[in-house]
């Protein structure tokens, strides 16, 4: 009964969510709108980050590497084969696809904080990359002057701040219906139950790792998405778009979000972008240490996120199922890292 | 007739410590084998060597014919291989249903296309009925973390079962259950369909006597005697390595 | 016989100077990770702030150093002991969420560089300062028939001998053995009746130290400067994940693998130079995960 209500109740804050974001760029002004656009683009990075740090079990502080191969490959594509949106944002899914699967041998065995390690390398050695590789990324100046997008062959080109807002909501909204639904199938189950304890499910006799390798590369299409839609939304990418910062806040995000849920990290990232926005524009000089302390005092206050975290772990070392098998995930993925 | 497991000269170390010293064991399909011993016998840790959870350092693993040694335990769970554990491993944050659902899966064959979600209804149609047989029907969409041990217990018992095994490995299934809850956990593994091997680990004699017809009964890595029930209850061997080991 | 030597020296003679530079370059990556490896092999806290403590230790040494010997000593003497006292700073803030889980935990240490590097830029101003190395040292000195910053050529022993030290106290002292025993085993820790909060104060302000002596000593290495707290960070991290955490060797040989992928590797494939740093992590991780998948078979 209680359920039956919380389940209406956040129904509804779904409804008028999408509904203010539908007629929002009717009622603020065009530079607003555009940022409103880009914030969208990060929310749905930070949709990925939940599906992996939330669903999947694993933390990462990397999505930002997909999500620049999604938006580089849609830059190129963009300017010498095809002004079409949907072109654009299968070749940007599969490119953050790829670089996700390149990627999973490097993550598939480590657990826990050791991914967190692992994908911040893999994050920032992309950014690096893309800083010196001048002759495709443009360097640290970055690209632009990308011919206008038509979102589908026939359509016209998108013109206006107001066109490239509601073509980058209608992408957002579809792709997280997606996720959604896929959640949903038997993929989302084992995903949940991979989370809730990994020795059992493989007891089982399901195929841990592929299960891992899956979610990862689905979850670096769905930022590769995202990248193109950062391209649509901004119409300039550089290297600093995908800094180890907009990871930690992508994560922040998440975990504010609540964690393993999609609605929950499209706000909190969404909300923790905007702040960022906020502060640079109000705060030029000082954003970064206001910004840290914000970190410091949201950890801190975390009211569900912290505490669903620390019930989960709660119940992982409380009933251990195996005897022999290590207390705690991560005290069991330390020894991974020896030689 | 070939034995469904046999597990041949298996030895263990854990550092100095010897676990399992060149220990030979079979079960032939649907026999009710039971293991036991004094307290650090290797009983749990014979166990994990037939359900891939330790690696021996020594020894062969042999299961309906071939060579399983060096399979990891999910490839010897989808061969039939499937365990009980002695504290229930249920998935806490999924509800009973979806524990069973995943535990089915991997042995489910998809009958229909795959994007109607055929494997997962199928695994579906499995739960309901384990989950009755079981007595948690009532609880069918509680949260497992919700449960009580005794249905902790019930629940990983149907999740096993969906695993359609071939071969049960019990460790001490009545520990932590309420007499009352134990009496049903002997009649729900009486009531097993009679294809199923049981290998069980238990303290008590009593349901050990109840449910196997051969017993083995380690110490020190060793194995002491092996015969039925009857025999090892008059061995003097077996009444003096008990003596020895719990007082 | 003569002539064939000669011939090797000519063909390596250009990479001598890199490869020199790359062993300069690792040394000093591996006194800076070495603070990490710590935090996270002892404390089992991930520390996104490791970078700042090393930048705490550059920004001293550019504002101290004015060419004399005293200047140095005294930059160090600050310099490590700001940055330890920054670590035992960051263990205090720890302390609230220390039950929490290590997400939380490195997002707040996240929280402390963001914060951390934007007063070293209030108080340092925006640009990379210069470092001014001591008088004695500023010239170069020949090795094998080329000229090389005196600087780095004492760089190189110092760090050798930090090093040194550090495998020593590891090895033979009760710290050390304490210090393995809780890398193996972080429950033993536990054990022992010292108060978890004490141990986060004193790993932190061990690594800070650590940091704050190697950005010190490395500054005019990898200088002070906006990017600085990222660069040692990531420098760090794949030094981490290259060289494990079970062996101070392991450490060592992957910061002198980095050191020497950024300098040598650099100049002898120029073009391929922004990937070789990704495929080296990628090849070591990869084989690995293969001999861990091997160790626990097949599933």
């Amino acid at each position: 009964m209680r359920d039956e209500v919380i389940r209406r109740a956040r129904g509804a804050v779904a409804a008028l969510v999408l509904a203010g974001l539908v007629v929002a760029p009717w009622v603020v002004d065009d530079y607003t709108t555009a940022i409103l656009a880009r914030t969208l683009a990060l929310a749905l990075v930070g949709v990925s980050v939940a599906l992996l740090t939330g669903v999947a079990g694993m933390p990462t502080l990397g999505q930002t590497a997909p999500y620049a191969a999604g938006a580089y490959a849609c830059v190129v594509v963009g300017s010498r084969i095809s002004d079409v949106g949907v072109v654009q944002l299968a070749v940007a899914a599969g490119a953050g696809a790829v670089l996700a699967a390149l990627t999973v041998p490097l993550v598939v065995h480590a657990r826990g904080v050791i991914v967190l390690m692992i994908t911040l390398a893999i994050g920032e050695l992309v950014v690096t990359i893309l800083g010196r590789w001048r002759s495709v990324t443009g360097g640290t100046d970055g690209l632009a002057g990308m011919p206008a997008v038509r979102p589908f062959w026939g359509l016209p080109p998108l013109a206006s701040d107001q066109a490239r807002y509601l073509y980058t909501l209608v992408v957002v909204a579809t792709l997280v219906g997606a996720a959604l639904l896929l959640l949903r199938t038997r993929a989302g189950l084992l995903l949940r139950a991979g989370r809730d304890d990994e020795t059992r499910l493989r007891a089982s006799g399901h195929r841990v790792p592929l299960h891992v390798s899956g979610a990862h590369i689905a979850a670096g299409a769905i930022a590769g998405g995202a990248g193109s839609l950062l391209v649509v939304a901004q119409q300039y990418i550089s290297p600093a778009d995908f800094g180890f910062d907009t990871s930690a806040l992508l994560l922040l995000g998440v975990v504010i979000g609540g964690t393993a849920s999609i609605g929950g990290a499209l706000v909190g990232a969404a909300l923790v972008i905007a702040v960022r926005d906020w502060l640079f524009g109000v705060l030029p000089g000082h954003a970064p240490l206001v910004l840290g302390a914000l970190f410091v005092a949201t950890v801190y206050l975390l009211p569900s996120g912290v505490n669903r975290a620390r019930v989960r772990l709660r119940a992982s070392s409380a009933a251990p199922s195996h005897p022999q098998a290590p207390p705690a995930r991560d005290a069991a993925t330390v020894p991974e890292l020896r030689a | 007739m070939n034995p469904l497991l046999s597990a041949e000269e298996v030895s263990v170390r854990y550092g100095s410590l010897t676990a399992l010293a060149g220990v030979d064991l079979s079960i032939h399909e649907g026999q009710r084998h039971a293991l036991i011993g004094p307290n650090g016998a290797g009983k749990t840790t014979l166990l994990d060597v037939i359900g891939g959870a330790t690696k021996p350092q020594r020894g062969t693993v042999r299961f309906a014919g071939r060579d399983i040694s060096r399979l990891g335990p999910a490839a010897r769970a989808r061969r039939g291989i499937n365990r009980i554990h002695q504290r229930p491993a249920v998935f806490p944050t999924l509800t009973a249903t979806e524990n069973v659902v995943v535990a089915a899966l991997p042995r489910v064959v998809p009958r229909r296309r795959w994007w109607s979600g055929g494997r997962r209804r199928t695994a579906q149609h499995r739960a309901g009925p384990l989950l009755e047989r079981m007595g948690l029907a009532d609880v069918a969409a509680v949260p497992a973390g919700h449960l009580a041990h005794g249905q902790r217990r019930q629940l990983e018992i149907a999740m096993a079962l969906a695993g359609s095994p071939r071969l049960l490995l019990l460790d001490e299934p009545a520990a932590g259950l309420s007499a009352n809850e134990v009496g049903r956990l002997v009649d729900l593994l009486r009531a097993l369909p009679r294809a199923i091997a049981v290998l069980l680990v238990e303290h008590r004699l009593d349901l050990v006597y109840a449910l196997s017809d051969t017993v083995t009964v380690l110490r020190d890595g060793q194995t002491l005697a092996a015969g039925t029930p009857d025999e090892i209850r008059t061995s003097p061997l077996v009444r003096q390595a008990y003596a020895d080991g719990v007082a | 016989m003569m002539a064939v030597v000669a011939a090797g020296t000519n063909r390596i003679d250009p990479y001598v100077i890199p490869a020199l530079d790359g062993v300069a370059y690792g040394l000093l990556v591996f006194v800076a990770a070495s603070g990490l490896v710590f935090c996270f092999g002892v404390a089992n806290i991930l520390n996104l702030a490791h970078g700042t403590l090393y930048a705490i230790g550059g920004y001293t040494a550019a504002a101290l150093l004015d060419g004399g010997w005293a200047s140095l000593a005294l930059a160090l003497a600050v310099g490590v002991l700001a940055a330890g006292a920054a670590g035992v700073l960051l263990a205090g803030l720890l302390t609230p969420v220390a039950t929490g889980n290590h997400l939380t935990q490195a997002l707040l240490t996240f929280g402390v560089a963001l914060a951390g590097g934007s007063l070293l830029v209030a108080g340092f101003g925006p640009d990379d300062p210069q470092v001014r190395v001591p008088a004695a040292l500023e010239g170069s000195v020949v090795v094998a028939g080329h000229r090389y910053a005196a600087y780095r050529l004492v760089f190189i022993v110092v760090a050798a001998a930090i090093a040194a030290a550090l495998y020593l106290v590891v090895r033979r002292t009760r710290a050390g053995m304490l210090v393995r025993a809780a890398v193996d085993d972080a429950e033993m820790v536990a054990c022992l009746g010292v108060s978890p909060a004490r141990i986060r104060a004193g790993v932190l302000a061990a690594a800070g130290a650590l940091a704050g002596a190697a950005g010190v000593l490395g500054a005019p290495i990898i200088g002070p400067g906006t990017d600085t707290a990222d660069t040692v960070l990531l420098l760090s991290l794949v030094v981490v994940v290259l060289g494990g955490l079970g062996s101070m060797a392991g450490t060592l040989l992957a910061a002198l693998a980095i050191g020497e992928i950024q300098t040598l590797g650099v100049a002898l494939l120029p073009s391929a130079a922004p990937f070789l740093l990704f495929a080296a992590m990628a090849a070591v991780l990869a084989v690995r995960a293969r001999g861990l998948a091997s160790r626990w078979g097949a599933t």
